[in-house]
């Protein structure tokens, strides 16, 4: 497995030495990805840069970036004769607008959970009397998932199983960011996504915007590596008109052209289609929808766009688009806690809220 | 929202593969990457996303010279 | 059910329901086990056992009963001498099940030398969702040398921490046998009177001594912090995980700062003794991969943080909620 690294502890010295002492403008880079998110936090990452250097999470947690419409539709089917929601482990303590999913099976709903929605398929070959509902949510790194499990439904002529889709892609959110003013030098890109993806993904956003895109990986080191490769090329495209495009910092897992047969999977499926998004409304294209011919494996995914706070003091939203950070918003570790969460980036594992808090990170 | 890790390819099955991950077996959909025994590949929601190699490392390699010469 | 998980959940329960209605000075301490007046200085202590599967690879509910009270009792510098125990037995349980439980409960006790000198039995019904189902109760009683001080406040500024070896081993095979995970994680359920003996018998200046248990390291750092005023600093490199629990977490999204172990310990040692702690643990039959892992420090006093593997600063807390695994 070493032979994928680049021995960078040298490195790691100058790159940390540069990161503290930088004391030109401001700079900010948002970590799109949850998973950054989590990185970064239990890193440290943030504590290794200099005032001027900020970090900022984005909305790349798909559960944190689905409205309540969609939990509350869920809870729904779940109370509905002979149907189970089956779901991953992250979306059952999400709060709709009265309840969670958990709350809902504690009462009696039928609900799930599964490790990967391939589980599906003995879940619905063992009860073919029951209809199985499978919480379809994520980015381009788990729609491909999905379009393989419809594979499967097809040809083992499974029909007891739906989806309930909440499927969400990343550049058009990324350009509503840099549209709607969020003052975003960069952007530290999903590596996972880029997996699937390829790298290509971002070059459009990279040109059009003006804001260079480094490609990141999960480890200590490459992250590091990745953040301060982005921070650099911020600086430059300040001065130099240009220049930014889009930098792979994740070689051993990313290439410019991705994985083809996923994406090709993808489109076999889905089509492109429209999606809310928490404290952003409906963004066009954003997100993926069952084609017409496949509708029979729908269980009613048109975008649910209807969100409601619990506590109207959550500031979720504008947390979710880098307006705010975590402990800026006064519920923050007072009110809402993951004991008691008030909103999604308190629940949600992959939440920059609970992740802020947990690690205890304040910028 | 991704997590998702490397792992070593030990067995093939028709449509899914046996991953190690230090002695963690677990089986995975390999329908979305041609694999090989002894392929080190990433696994996402039990799904084999891609294939891990030396690739495209240009642009760490790239920042690396310039991290050097600084 | 997070109240059961052993971090912030699990000590407001017993400080709200049980704390308060049982007040006296000795429980208000919170140490492992009380060690109380008498015409020798004796350590008392009670746990309960509730684990599902009964059996694990590495061990059993008997093995863990055992090893549990023992390694209370060994926190505070006490020889464990008795046992008691308490058996509820499930309607359903399977005969040769039990026996097997019992066996090992028994051969446990020979290895941690103590006697059980007390013991009751129930059978409580089975239920239509579950059956067959064990709980252990025990009680432990061992006796403190004169001039042992052994406790959570003991920590010094300057001390050395260490940890008996890998982290997250217990729980880590616990969750692979529910889960059907195909690994060879085996608990590291054991007692550890060898080992603390040990460091009393070489004269380690140890200050304070905990057993990982639920929680985890980074519950227990956090804990030894707070009673004892200072800081707890931690190295990522110096801490000593199995490559196998260390994917197996990173499969299941968990950490294993926050994963139990069974059979390891926590030492706080005068920082003069630390090269020679890790070598008498290493000599002991469950001390291999025992490491230095960081010191103690009076930056701010209570808190506890670990140096990661670029340098950075992570903050460690108490486990919050349940640990459970999550995916996406």
């Amino acid at each position: 497995m070493t032979d994928f690294k680049i021995d960078m502890d040298r490195q790691i010295t100058k790159i940390k030495a540069w990161l503290a002492a930088y004391d030109g403008p401001d700079i900010s880079i948002m970590e799109v990805c949850g998973s950054h998110t989590a990185a970064i936090s239990k890193y440290g990452i943030s504590g290794l840069l200099s005032s001027r250097l900020h970090l900022i999470s984005g909305p790349g947690c798909p559960v944190c970036v689905t409205p309540t419409a969609y939990i509350d539709r869920l809870l729904a089917l779940s109370l509905e004769p002979d149907t189970t929601v089956v779901t991953f482990g992250d979306l059952m303590r999400v709060p709709g607008r009265e309840r969670s999913l958990a709350d809902a099976r504690s009462e009696g709903a039928q609900v799930e959970m599964v490790y990967s929605p391939m589980d599906i398929l003995r879940l619905a070959k063992e009860q073919p009397q029951r209809r199985f509902v499978f919480a379809a949510v994520g980015f381009e790194t788990t729609t491909p998932v999905y379009a393989m499990l419809l594979e499967q439904l097809i040809e083992q002529k499974i029909e007891n199983v739906q989806l309930l889709t909440a499927l969400k892609t990343m550049p058009e959110v990324i350009a509503w960011l840099c549209e709607n003013g969020s003052g975003i030098d960069g952007f530290l890109a999903p590596g996972h996504v880029a997996a699937v993806t390829g790298a290509k993904l971002f070059e459009p956003l990279a040109a059009r915007y003006q804001v260079p895109f480094g490609v990141a990986g999960f480890e200590a080191k490459e992250l590091l590596f990745a953040v301060y490769g982005t921070f650099r090329a911020a600086v430059r495209c300040r001065e130099e008109r240009g220049c930014a495009d889009v930098k792979n910092y994740y070689p051993s897992v990313v290439t410019h052209e991705g994985n083809e047969l996923a994406q090709r999977i993808v489109d076999k499926y889905f089509e492109v289609s429209d999606a809310a998004w928490r404290g952003m409304g409906v963004i066009p294209a954003s997100g993926r929808l069952l084609r017409a011919e496949y509708a029979g494996f729908d269980a009613g995914s048109a975008p649910l766009i209807q969100d409601h706070k619990k506590n109207q003091a959550c500031r979720c939203d504008q947390v979710l688009m880098g307006r705010c950070l975590p402990g800026e918003c006064p519920l923050f570790g007072t009110v809402c806690t993951p004991q008691n969460p008030q909103g999604a980036c308190m629940v949600s594992e992959e939440g920059s809220c609970h992740q802020y808090l947990m690690y205890h990170r304040t910028r | 929202m991704c997590v998702a890790l490397p792992g070593k390819v030990v067995e093939i099955y028709e449509k899914d593969a046996l991953v190690d991950f230090s002695g963690n077996r677990v089986r995975a959909i390999s329908g979305l990457v041609p694999i090989a025994v002894g392929d080190y590949v990433l696994v996402h929601a039990g799904c084999i996303l891609q294939k891990l190699s030396a690739g495209e490392a240009r642009d760490m390699i790239e920042l690396f010279e310039e991290i050097e010469q600084a | 059910m997070a109240h059961g998980s052993g971090g912030r959940a699990t000590s407001d329960l017993i400080a709200e329901v049980f704390a308060r209605a049982f007040d006296n000075p000795v429980l208000g301490a919170m140490e492992d086990a009380a060690v109380v007046p008498a015409s020798a200085r004796i350590a008392v202590t009670t746990d309960s056992f509730v684990v599902e599967p009964l059996e694990f690879p590495g061990g059993d509910i008997g093995r863990l009963a055992v090893c549990g009270t023992v390694n209370d009792l060994l926190m505070r510098g006490a020889a464990p001498q008795y046992l008691t125990c308490g058996f509820v037995l499930q309607e359903g349980l399977e005969i040769g099940l039990l026996q097997r439980i019992v066996d090992s409960f028994a051969q446990t006790a020979r290895e941690a030398g103590v006697q059980v000198v007390a013991g009751d039995t129930k059978v409580i019904e089975g239920r239509k969702e579950e059956s067959g189902g064990l709980i252990i109760n025990t009680a432990g009683v061992g006796f403190v040398p004169e001039g042992c001080a052994i406790g959570a406040a003991g920590a010094k500024s300057g001390d050395a921490i260490l940890v008996s070896g890998n982290l997250g081993d217990h729980h880590a095979a616990i969750l692979s046998k529910r889960l059907g995970i195909d690994n060879s994680i085996k608990s590291d359920c054991a007692p550890l009177g060898e080992m603390v003996q040990a460091l009393l018998a070489q004269n380690i200046q140890v200050h304070c001594l905990r057993d990982v248990t639920r929680g985890g390291l980074a519950t227990v750092l956090k804990e030894l912090a707070e009673r004892s005023g200072v800081t707890m600093e931690l190295d990522e490199e110096a801490l000593p995980v199995d490559a196998q629990v260390r994917d197996f977490c990173g499969l299941m999204g968990l950490d294993p700062l926050y994963m139990g172990n069974e059979g390891k310990l926590v030492a706080v040692v005068a920082a003069e003794d630390a090269a020679r702690a890790r070598d008498v643990l290493a000599g002991c039959a469950y001390g291999a991969d025992a490491a230095v892992i960081g010191r103690v420090t009076d930056e701010a006093p209570g808190t506890a943080y670990i140096r990661t593997l670029i340098g950075g600063k992570r903050v460690l807390d108490v486990l919050y909620g349940e640990g459970l695994p999550r995916i996406c």
